[in-house]
């Protein structure tokens, strides 16, 4: 029976099942439940079958199975295409190929489709623990592998082979990490099902929205300052700006004009820094206001927002340049300036009455207006919550006369339309505010609790002035943090609290290694293994060097990896060598020397061959045993041993 | 640096048990490297004659004692008897205390009986009475067993039986030699009028002496590779344990001895390697009993020499 036919042994059937679990468990999220149930049902038929030794299910049952299978993928999903319907279909696949094991080539196909299962997984997510139980799950089907081949070692030292084989296949793996040549675009993006729904600051803001964020803390971004970290105070990191008011809700701009450079003057000290972006599902880039340079392959828009020409769907990278001092906006465009005046009409008669009252004190002073507004925000003495009360249809009135507690939403609404109110341009902008160094590997880490919303006013003379009105009233979550800011006792997400020192601790451990993770293993693109390769010394890669040294070093590794191999082999010893050379030439007079022979005996049957070298033939055997196997053999014997080889002529 | 004195002691036995100088010369190898000897064979082989003879030519004492199914552990160690005379217990030693001992048909004798000799042989002392008495020395057991197949037998554990160094079959002689056995003189006679030729002295020097003959290292590879080869490959129910590779290289420096040399060759761990791993080494497909040297000839053709 030839190799691929032979019938799968109760080992290998093992090993089969605990191989198309491991590869099939990461996946139980990512199929339908009926998917699911359905295959933890064929894996305990299968179970069973191996247990009880049953027979296999018959032909015409596995078909229908298959097709029955099929059908529920196409109808779940409409279609076979695509990320999540694929990977289903390869899990009925794989469930029903364990119940069809009749030979051992079913058992390499069974583990070859667990290889591909593992490589779905990177479909869905790319993360460390991901990685690394996806190599669990290789070693796991690579000792399904050798099983396969020969089943009889122990399920240990299995593991422990396929662990050697896997770690000689590792400085391959490296190598082509490092030098197979990058294509532009993540490593497992897939046209579709690529889109998913990240939280984040939105086109729009309303009562509300902005504490939503807080209580999440996933990273929108991590930033690596060139020098100095700056006080937390300037660390407005500017978003999407608000002009557009219904009464309840700011939004953006519909149309953005974007300038392709900057459309101010720069002033006072640069700050560079590079920001690495997680995914947002949005156009925007965020930048340290006042942005200093445009993003490679984004542009400005007019209210100074930083874009992507695409939406950030992927981790993105760049370099950035703020400066801090720079005044924007001098001669802001009057269209632009009447859209930042508009209020709805009707509503919030207080705040009307207010900024009325403000414009006939100082008339025409915006500066003087800002001061008033400031200095009334600061006696009305409001309170920085995470928990406002609901605000009925006059939120601006009822929040700053009546129930004066808000989160920084109400805080900004509430300023631009006093403001406007009083005729100055003001508008609102949403954004990160601050961030946390993470002291294992100095990256600033934004979250979405970072999330907050301030105000810009147009003062003639100035252009836009930044007035954070939550500072006002609360400075420390301006100066310190979220925590330090809202009342003792408010919910806040488990890592914004500032209390359990370890637990911080930790978590800067694990930002530090997932973000080198994210900056190293997946955002290694063309242009980081560009910059990596010339950092070795490898001037201007192109992938046609990229290619020949990938194989010259392969081959290193092939060699290294032989010669490791070949180290416990004994060398040729050179009285073995001779003893070869004898034996050969005796095995031309037909008298062959069986390697597990001892040379004495052999040396009596070849001189019962051929007495008349019997002389000869046993002096030579002689010789040699006294070399490999008496004590302390001499140098004058193997000289002799080799003469006499020599000499040696049947 | 051929020893004379043993070639004599092999000449003395083999001119009285005739066609039989590879057990022979295995049985004397055995007792150069300090183990005790099975012999599984048919009644009226020579088993005790050989035992008899042995002692005789090595100038050592010989007791024999006959194993039976209502054998106590007195029967072999002794007894402890009360003496009206001085009004104490006086211990009896029993048949143990010699130098050579043929424990004849030991598979009849009941599991406790069977224990009491071979923790005797292991230790090479005998506790009774809550005393330890030691054996003297040299001390060499010989046990003959009854195959297995044959009624009324208790067939000894291989746990047990891993404590005998050796196991040879003496089997029928070939016509010549039987022929010249019936021929031949009376062979009580001719064993009583054998001489020593060896003083016990001199045999336990020649046993320290077994233990200094060389193993180069090339030799421990292929006791190496034999085992791990028994115990990779799919054909032996277990393999050779470390205590068997021990057993096989000591029984491989006495044969290597017999042979005149000072060094260990593959040909003297070949030629034992039969005896060794008669009793220890049990292949897969073993229905009853094999023969142990196409057993051992198939594991030496399956392992090259390192």
């Amino acid at each position: 029976m030839s190799r691929v036919n032979r019938p799968v042994s109760t080992r290998q059937a093992w090993w089969l099942l605990a191989g198309a679990l491991a590869a099939a468990l990461p996946l139980v999220q990512q199929v339908p439940v009926w998917l699911a149930a359905a295959a933890a049902a064929a894996f305990a038929w299968r179970a069973a079958l191996t247990w009880r030794q049953w027979h296999l299910p018959p032909r015409w049952l596995l078909v229908l199975l298959v097709i029955a299978g099929t059908a529920g993928v196409v109808m779940q999903y409409r279609s076979i295409v695509g990320r999540t319907p694929g990977i289903a279909l390869l899990v009925v696949f794989l469930a029903l190929k364990l119940l069809e094991l009749r030979a051992a080539r079913d058992a390499i196909v069974t583990a070859l489709l667990c290889y591909f299962l593992v490589l779905g997984q990177f479909l869905f997510t790319q993360t460390i623990p991901t990685a690394l139980l996806s190599c669990l799950t290789v070693l796991i089907t690579t000792a399904t592998m050798l099983a396969a081949s020969d089943d009889r070692p122990a399920p240990l030292l299995q593991l422990r082979r396929a662990a050697l084989m896997l770690a000689q296949a590792m400085p391959f793996m490296l190598l082509l990490f490092i030098l197979f040549p990058r294509v532009q675009g993540p490593l497992w993006g897939l046209p579709q099902d690529r889109y998913t729904a990240t939280s984040g600051i939105s086109e729009t803001m309303s009562p509300g929205s902005i504490a939503q964020l807080s209580q999440s803390d996933a990273i929108a971004f991590r930033v690596q300052f060139a020098g100095q970290v700056p006080p937390q105070s300037q660390l407005y990191w500017r978003g999407p700006v608000m002009p557009a008011f219904d009464g309840r809700t700011w939004s953006i701009r519909q149309i953005l004009a974007a300038y392709s450079e900057l459309p101010y003057a720069v002033q006072g000290e640069p700050i560079d820094y590079d920001l690495t972006l997680e995914p947002n599902g949005k156009f925007w880039l965020f930048a340290l206001e006042m942005p200093g340079s445009l993003p490679p392959d984004g542009a400005l828009t007019s209210d100074y927002q930083p874009i992507s020409r695409q939406i950030v769907r992927n981790r993105l990278r760049y370099t950035q340049r703020a400066y801090p001092a720079s005044q924007a906006g001098i001669d802001e465009s009057r269209a632009m300036l009447r859209e930042s005046l508009a209020l709805p009409s009707g509503g919030n008669p207080r705040t009307r009455a207010l900024g009325a009252e403000w414009r006939n004190r100082h008339g025409d002073d915006g500066a003087a207006i800002l001061a008033t507004a400031q200095d009334f925000f600061n006696r009305q003495l409001l309170i920085y919550t995470l928990n406002p009360p609901l605000l009925g249809p006059d939120m601006v009135d009822e929040f700053l006369f009546e129930s004066k507690r808000g989160f920084c939403e109400h805080f900004a609404a509430a300023f631009v339309y006093a403001l406007r109110a009083a005729g100055v341009p003001a508008r609102v902008v949403a954004g990160y505010q601050g961030g946390e160094v993470n002291p294992v590997d100095g990256y600033l880490e934004v979250r979405q609790y970072d999330a907050h919303a301030w105000t810009e006013a147009w003062i003639a003379g100035r252009g836009w002035v930044r007035i954070d009105p939550t500072a006002i009233s609360a400075p420390s979550r301006i100066n310190s943090n979220l925590a330090a800011a809202v009342p003792a006792g408010e919910a806040l997400p488990f890592l914004a609290r500032t209390d359990l020192a370890w637990v911080r601790e930790l978590r800067y451990r694990l930002d530090a290694v997932t973000n080198g993770w994210n900056q190293w293993v997946l955002g290694y693109n063309p242009q980081k293994q560009r910059d990596f390769l010339s950092s070795l010394g490898f001037g201007e890669p192109d992938w046609r060097s990229m290619t020949a040294a990938l194989a010259v070093l392969c081959g290193f590794v092939l060699l290294g990896l032989t010669a490791w191999v070949l180290r416990n082999r004994r060398r040729t010893d050179p009285a073995f060598a001779a003893w070869r050379r004898f034996t050969g030439r005796l095995a031309a007079r037909g008298t062959v020397w069986r390697n597990w022979e001892g040379p004495l005996a052999f040396a009596e049957r070849a001189a019962a061959a051929s007495p008349a070298h019997a002389t000869a033939i046993r002096d030579i055997a002689a010789l040699y045993a006294r070399l490999r196997y008496a004590p302390a053999p001499r140098r004058e014997d193997l000289e002799r041993l080799r003469r006499q080889v020599a000499d040696f002529r049947p | 640096m051929r020893l004379p004195e043993l070639d004599a002691v092999l000449a003395d036995i083999n001119r009285i048990i005739l066609g039989k100088e590879r057990p022979i010369r295995l049985a004397l190898a055995c007792l150069l490297a300090r183990g005790h000897l099975l012999i599984e064979d048919l009644p009226g082989v020579g088993k005790t004659t050989l035992a008899h003879v042995l002692s005789k030519v090595l100038g050592l004492e010989f007791q024999r004692i006959q194993f039976t199914s209502d054998m106590l552990p007195a029967d072999i160690l002794g007894v402890s008897i009360f003496d009206r005379g001085s009004g104490a217990f006086h211990f009896h030693p029993g048949p143990i205390f010699t130098q050579v001992v043929l424990a004849d048909e030991i598979n009849r004798a009941t599991p406790k009986a069977q224990s009491a000799l071979l923790e005797a042989m292991e230790e090479r002392q005998v506790t009774a009475e809550g005393k330890t008495r030691p054996l003297p020395d040299p001390f060499f057991v010989i046990a003959t067993q009854n195959p297995a197949h044959q009624i009324g037998t208790f067939p000894l554990p291989e746990s047990q039986l891993d404590r005998f160094l050796l196991k040879i079959e003496l089997g029928y002689p070939d016509p010549a030699a039987e022929r010249e056995l019936l021929a031949g003189a009376d062979r009580q006679k001719m064993v009583a009028e054998l001489a020593a030729r060896i003083a016990a002295p001199r045999l336990v020097e020649l046993q320290q002496a077994v233990r200094s003959i060389h193993a180069a290292p090339a030799l421990i590879d292929y006791v190496q590779a034999l085992a791990a080869h028994t115990r990779t490959a799919p054909r032996w129910q277990a393999g050779l344990s470390p205590r068997a590779c021990l057993a096989l290289l000591a029984v491989a420096r006495a044969w290597a001895m017999l042979d005149g040399r000072d060094h260990v060759m593959p040909e003297d761990v070949q030629a034992v390697l039969p005896g060794v791993i008669a009793h220890r080494l049990r292949p897969v497909d073993d229905v009853a009993r094999s023969d142990p040297e196409a057993v051992a000839a198939a594991l030496i053709e399956a392992v090259p020499l390192p």
